[in-house]
């Protein structure tokens, strides 16, 4: 699971624990982003990961605690332990909230199954947006790491819970079947996130864009779409465009 | 046929469907003569600038004689990539992004998008910020509401609903600038708390704003509800069940309206509204309707909201007092306007090089906050206002993506209207009262 994009996050203990490969390089520690300079300032509880880093992404164990084990019962229940296996490559569990890694072939299957089973009712797909996941470190793009997420936030209005289900595709192969015939709501979500991201939902009855002209060119919301803009001469001092000024990262 | 050639000008073409005629306005028979026959197929192109669709909306609308047949919808007019611009701007600044989604509820943008950066970071506010964030939320949504039915009113034709509901809402755009310093776009939600605590003077004001809305409020009752016309334009249009509303994502008063009483504030309670005592209106005609009656009174329970917020006030600060996130802001009124306070800036500039430094850092650089991804959900006047927030780690936001509920309500437009006469898709449309800034971000 060491490529498939998105960020570490801390392990259960809220530390590095889990993050996996141990600080090598990868990591930058503090607030400010420097170390050994006497910054009295920086805030050094927090790890972040550096573009480029080897990074493995932790999987939450079991148990995962609150209804998340009841749902992922309930899922393996209805799906049937192999194919839960192939579909959810791996579960987070992070801030309270639940995220199963979903492989796209089983997307249908497992969102079915989420809808329509008794003991998960997940009736409401409150939101569908997307995430590129673009290593900022360099301008050569490895081809063929599922940089593109598409995310799911589903709502049970029976047991009041709510999961989030990811699903990531390469740039090159950016298909994710379309969620459209079990929730009609994910319409023009859909739309927009293959607006913005390029993102192929195979089965949308009519996937145009929506928010963009039609003859538009490009996804404006990849992160190697420029955000645009011109310098601004003020008071004499000429200010950049906001993605070329300066960057504190 | 050439491409200069003007599209749309009047003149009329065969087709494998018939004849087909494009007209831009003129004489009924000086167009179509004596040709009037056979099949009546007109599609009707409304908007997007049109004083009957609710904003900048465009609607293509196919009839037959006066009913739709077909109602599609055409968005993003208005769109401003307000959600790319915040991953070019610090944690702070994406406030004053988000503020100006849905231009009608500026609160709940900042408050959801506060609430899913705190939920990052791992910070509880202080409690009398979490009460003023009610307090101001209420008031807005009391406005948002006066305005939907302001501009509902007026696309119907019901012009003193315009000039009465405009003038309600100005006495609430009153008060949130005096506490927020602005009538809308506020920015006064920020990471960790608020921007300043309630001014001098705004508790009492909204003291007496409490006891002059009920009689405004009642008055609407007295012009609107008991008025057959009112009635006759609203009941039995727009007609969406609770099936069609969550196979269409719909929430807020048209779920409610239709008899479901999902309302977040009360089922995922968040800022201690399990603490509120206020009910949550319903209708169960699921039309134009009942929206009508449900948000009439969600103004009286959020005015019931208000008040007891007040009543809990206790002094105590309304930032987090971890100074690596709160803005060192120390607001107070000059001469020449709200600015840094001279006692801060006479601090920053000859009392302390540290605390220049720290001033420095945090304004220009902002804070980093750990990595991982949230999704926060709030009530907003129009449904389930969600926030999904991503951070890599850094000082700016990786991805926000806002699951407005003016997009996802509009795409009932179709359900809602096709079948019923072309002067209900007007009242359909004003009953889900989306805001177009919202739905185009």
């Amino acid at each position: 699971m060491s490529n498939d994009g998105g960020f570490p996050t801390p392990g259960p203990d809220g530390g590095q624990q889990g993050i996996g490969g141990g600080p090598a390089g990868g990591f930058r520690r503090g607030a400010f982003g420097v170390s050994g300079s006497g910054d009295t300032s920086g805030f050094g509880g927090l790890v972040r990961v550096e573009p480029g880093g080897a990074v493995a992404l932790h999987s939450t164990e079991r148990p995962y605690g609150g209804y998340f084990d009841e749902v992922t019962d309930a899922l393996i229940d209805e799906v049937g332990e192999a194919t839960y296996a192939a579909a959810v490559q791996r579960v987070l569990v992070d801030r309270g909230e639940l995220t199963y890694f979903v492989a796209r072939e089983h997307l249908l299957t497992i969102v079915q199954a989420l809808r329509d089973d008794d003991a998960l009712r997940f009736e409401l797909m409150s939101s569908l947006s997307g995430v590129d996941y673009l290593d900022s470190g360099g301008p050569e793009v490895e081809p063929g790491r599922p940089r593109l997420h598409v995310v799911y936030h589903l709502t049970s209005m029976t047991y009041r819970r709510r999961i989030r289900l990811e699903v990531a595709v390469t740039a090159e192969d950016p298909h994710v079947p379309s969620l459209t015939g079990i929730y009609p709501t994910a319409d023009w979500h859909e739309r927009e996130t293959y607006d913005m991201f390029g993102i192929v939902f195979d089965g949308h009855p009519a996937l145009t864009r929506i928010l963009m002209p039609d003859d538009w060119d490009g996804f404006p919301q990849r992160k190697d779409y420029p955000l645009g803009g011109v310098p601004v001469e003020y008071h004499d001092a000429t200010i950049p465009p906001p993605d070329t000024r300066r960057a504190y990262r | 046929m050439t491409t200069t050639q003007d599209p749309y000008a009047a003149g009329s073409r065969e087709t494998t469907e018939g004849r087909v005629y494009t007209v831009t306005g003129g004489d009924w028979d000086q167009t179509f003569g004596t040709d009037l026959t056979g099949e009546e197929r007109l599609v009707v192109n409304m908007g997007p600038q049109h004083p009957s669709t609710h904003g900048v909306l465009r609607l293509i609308l196919d009839l037959e004689g006066e009913t739709v047949t077909k109602a599609r919808v055409t968005i993003g007019y208005l769109h401003t990539g307000i959600e790319k611009n915040t991953e070019y701007r610090n944690w702070t600044q994406g406030t004053t992004f988000v503020t100006r989604m849905d231009y009608l509820a500026p609160l709940f943008n900042e408050a959801g998008y506060c609430m899913a950066v705190e939920k990052l970071l791992g910070i509880e506010i202080p409690q009398r910020a979490a009460t003023i964030r009610v307090l101001v939320m209420e008031i807005n949504r009391i406005a948002s509401h006066l305005v939907g039915l302001a501009t509902g009113g007026m696309e119907l034709g019901a012009l003193t609903a315009m000039t009465n509901g405009f003038r309600e809402r100005e006495l609430c755009l009153d008060l949130l600038e005096e506490i927020t310093g602005l009538r809308m776009n506020h920015a006064y939600i920020r990471p960790g708390g608020l921007a300043q605590d309630l001014p001098p003077g705004a508790v009492e004001s909204i003291r007496e704003w409490l006891t002059v809305m009920p009689k405004r409020l009642a008055e609407y009752h007295k012009l609107l509800t008991g008025q057959p016309i009112w009635q006759r334009r609203l009941k039995d249009v727009g007609y969406l069940d609770v099936t069609g509303c969550v196979a269409l994502g719909i929430t807020g008063p048209i779920l409610r309206a239709a008899g479901l009483p999902w309302d977040l504030r009360k089922v995922e309670p968040y800022l201690g509204y399990e603490t509120y005592d206020f009910e949550v209106p319903t209708a169960d005609t699921s039309d134009a309707w009942g929206r009508y009656l449900v948000r009439m009174a969600e103004m009286q329970e959020s005015l019931k909201i208000v008040a007891q917020a007040l009543d809990r006030l206790e002094p105590g600060p309304v930032m987090v007092e971890d100074k690596k996130v709160a803005w060192p802001a120390q607001l107070s009124l000059g001469a020449d306007g709200m600015g840094n306070s001279l006692e801060h800036v006479q601090h920053i500039m000859a009392g302390s090089m540290e605390s220049l430094i720290h001033h420095f850092k945090l304004v220009t650089e902002g804070f980093r906050v750990p990595a991982g991804q949230v999704y926060v959900p709030v009530e907003s006047p129009r449904g389930e206002l969600g926030y999904h927030v991503v951070s890599d780690g850094s000082t700016r936001p990786w991805r926000v993506h806002v699951r407005d509920p003016s997009f996802v309500n509009l795409q009932a437009t179709a359900a809602m209207s096709e079948g019923s006469m072309i002067a209900d898709v007007i009242a359909a449309i004003a009953s889900i009262d989306p805001v177009m800034g919202g739905v185009d971000r």
